[in-house]
């Protein structure tokens, strides 16, 4: 019992940042399982979706801005993929990722630019940065909020994805690219609205972290779009629930980690866990084992 | 010995004729300018590009670990080359380090690839039977590991924890860097060129028929990570002379991304092609684009947008035009070859002269 009264505010730490790592995680996941891209820029996504609820606070209201931030930033996302990925659709993987790789760069510097490299503060939104007392553990509400509202958005997606038509399409087009062309789907349309669930579930994502963490600095996005990925790898890349859970493993273990007075490696920890799954389970733990054709 | 084509002759005098350039330009310039901060910065990044290139562009093992061997090779040499009197104030929170000793430059340097070399065997060993995109992955995190390793604080005695590594030998001539990453290039085209090389390409250019014609491929993907991150661990060495401290905060994962970036300008499997674009990439990024960032006024009228870090915002801008418009980048697959274009001269000649009759 002590050992729980102790690690308690590490655990909530964890579950409620698990929370957050599974929402950008699933548009990892998703672009992954569609294009076969490591989308390195949906961790600056994420960061993008914090500026813009900064700025957006100082020109109207918070009921307002924050529908405002989820759509701008799924404006992002939609106009990243159509930008960068979509002309280089039967380019080798290799320059897709590079292509990625270079969109992570100008998001960041976009941002260094605007915010002029100074820390912006994220607005309090009410009632979930109250904070509560469980147990022996004092912490805010969104802790309890995020791994509630996670669940619920997950439902939700994969609800979409096994009822609706643009669902099947989109599981379609993940078993194979080519045939579901031939089969009439519009790929393209089905690869935007990949992009567009993944930035509306890491502009969520980031509604919920940057409550917690207050500051957003260019590079905010880099860290947590790096782990939320590896918790994509971790269930099983293209798995949705696979990312979930991931994700809270990941988001747990890490902040029992800090709890322990091992900070310095609870970045490290995440990668480490990467490698081991990787070395010993390379598809995941939900992944599908696909063979290499010669 | 091999007599030399006319092409390679050209090569090596350019080459000699680039050496005296700097040289003379150290003697009749004032050596604090901006030109010599760039072409010291870019050879230390053509020297690592190239090494990168040797993985990504020659054996088409997608790797992102390069500044995890950097850090690895810039504190080696720090580490080695403190002189003894100023340990104890760098040492400052670890009464004065473990290691009371230091050693000359050059061996230091060795050392260095040396060390990130051993690290890059025993990381190779498990992810190197990765395939593509989570080889990347594996190696980024690799390299997050070893970030995180030397900022521990229970290292302090040897890596100084969180705190700069500083007072160790630097340089002050252009030519130091240049004689250094020209010798590594050198090694590496040389390896390229050999059978070895050949056999890097052939995997790169079919694991499963390379492999079918009995290249051991295990083995030759990790003596090219192995000689990549040699190379990697000196151009570290040179990075923390050039900078004159070291911290393990730097050498982020972004540190990788530019130098991909770089390969991926000059031209994936390139070795002048990596060489050209780091210099044009250090120049871009920290001079000639520099008149970006200054507030600018023209009569009483202000230029808008300009401002600090406009600079970075244009450059980022120009990469993703490269990457999406000019994938061969500057030199493609292709090299420098005077050879070859010794040929297509003689060629249009003949031409020329077959239509003049």
């Amino acid at each position: 019992m002590d050992f729980i009264n102790t690690n308690l505010p590490y655990l909530l730490a964890g579950i409620s940042v698990g929370g957050q790592y599974a929402l950008i995680a699933i548009g990892y996941t998703m672009v992954y399982g569609i294009l076969r891209l490591i989308n390195f820029a949906h961790g600056d996504v994420f960061m993008c979706a914090g500026l813009i609820m900064i700025y957006a606070v100082t020109w109207m209201p918070l009921y307002a801005a924050i529908p405002f931030t989820l759509l701008m930033t799924v404006l992002i996302g939609f106009l990243i993929e159509r930008v960068a990925y979509k002309p280089l659709r039967t380019a080798p993987r290799m320059s897709v990722m590079i292509s990625a790789i270079g969109v992570s760069y100008l998001l960041q510097n976009v941002a260094l630019y605007i915010t002029g490299g100074l820390a912006k503060m994220y607005p309090t939104i009410p009632w979930i940065s109250n904070t509560v007392t469980i147990g022996t553990a004092t912490t805010k509400v969104v802790t309890i909020i995020t791994p509630i509202l996670t669940l619920l958005l997950v439902i939700a997606l994969v609800t979409f994805i096994q009822k609706t038509k643009i669902g099947m399409a989109m599981r379609a087009v993940s078993k194979d690219f080519e045939t579901s062309q031939l089969m009439g789907i519009k790929i393209n349309n089905v690869i935007s609205a990949t992009f567009i669930i993944g930035s509306f579930l890491a502009a969520v994502g980031s509604m919920l972290y940057f409550t917690n963490y207050a500051a957003v600095i260019p590079t905010s996005g880099a860290m947590p779009g790096l782990k939320a990925f590896v918790a994509a790898v971790f269930g099983g890349i293209g798995s949705i629930p696979g990312a979930v859970i991931g994700a809270f493993i990941i988001g747990i273990c890490e902040n029992i980690i800090k709890g322990l007075g091992w900070t310095t490696f609870s970045d490290a920890f995440t990668f480490a866990l990467l490698i081991i799954i990787l070395i010993v389970k390379p598809t995941g733990l939900f992944g599908e084992k696909a063979n290499e054709k010669v | 010995m091999k007599k030399l084509s006319k092409g390679n002759i050209i090569t090596i005098a350019l080459i000699i004729a680039i050496y005296a350039l700097v040289f003379v330009l150290e003697k009749v310039i004032d050596p604090n300018s901006m030109l010599f901060i760039v072409l010291k910065k870019g050879a230390i990044y053509a020297l690592v590009a190239v090494s990168m290139n040797l993985l990504n562009g020659f054996t088409g093992l997608f790797s992102l670990g390069q500044a995890g061997f950097m850090l690895i090779g810039a504190y080696t040499y720090a580490i080695f080359t403190i002189p003894v009197e100023y340990r104890d104030a760098v040492y400052q929170y670890f009464d004065g380090g473990i290691v009371q000793f230091s050693i000359p430059v050059i061996p230091a340097l060795i050392l260095a690839g040396l060390a990130a070399a051993l690290f890059a065997f025993l990381i190779g060993l498990p992810v190197l039977r990765l395939k593509s995109d989570y080889l990347a992955i594996a190696t980024l995190g690799f390299a997050e590991i070893i970030r995180a390793f030397f900022q521990w604080d229970a290292l302090g005695p040897v890596t100084n924890g969180s705190n700069l590594l500083r007072k160790f030998p630097t340089f002050d001539s252009t030519l130091f860097p240049f004689t250094v990453a020209g010798i590594c290039i050198l090694l590496i085209v040389l390896l390229i060129n050999s059978s070895y090389g050949r056999a890097f390409k052939a995997i790169r250019d079919d694991e499963i028929a390379a492999e079918a014609m009995g290249i051991n491929l295990f083995k030759h993907k990790e003596m090219s990570f192995v000689i990549s991150s040699f190379f990697a661990g000196v151009g570290g060495a040179l990075l923390a002379m050039f900078q004159t401290t070291v911290q393990a905060m730097a050498f982020k994962s972004a540190m990788t991304y530019e130098i991909l970036l770089i390969v991926v300008i000059g031209g994936i499997g390139s070795v002048t092609g990596s060489v050209l674009a780091s210099f044009l990439f250090i120049a871009c990024s920290e001079w000639w684009l520099r008149f970006l960032d200054a507030e600018t006024y023209i009569g009483s009228f202000k230029v808008p947008l300009l401002r600090a870090g406009f600079r970075k915002v244009i450059f980022s801008i120009i990469i993703m035009a490269v990457v999406l418009f000019y994938r061969q980048g500057i030199m493609g697959d292709r090299e420098l070859n005077f050879d070859r274009m010794l040929k297509k001269r003689q060629k249009f000649i003949e031409k020329t002269q077959r239509e003049g009759k």
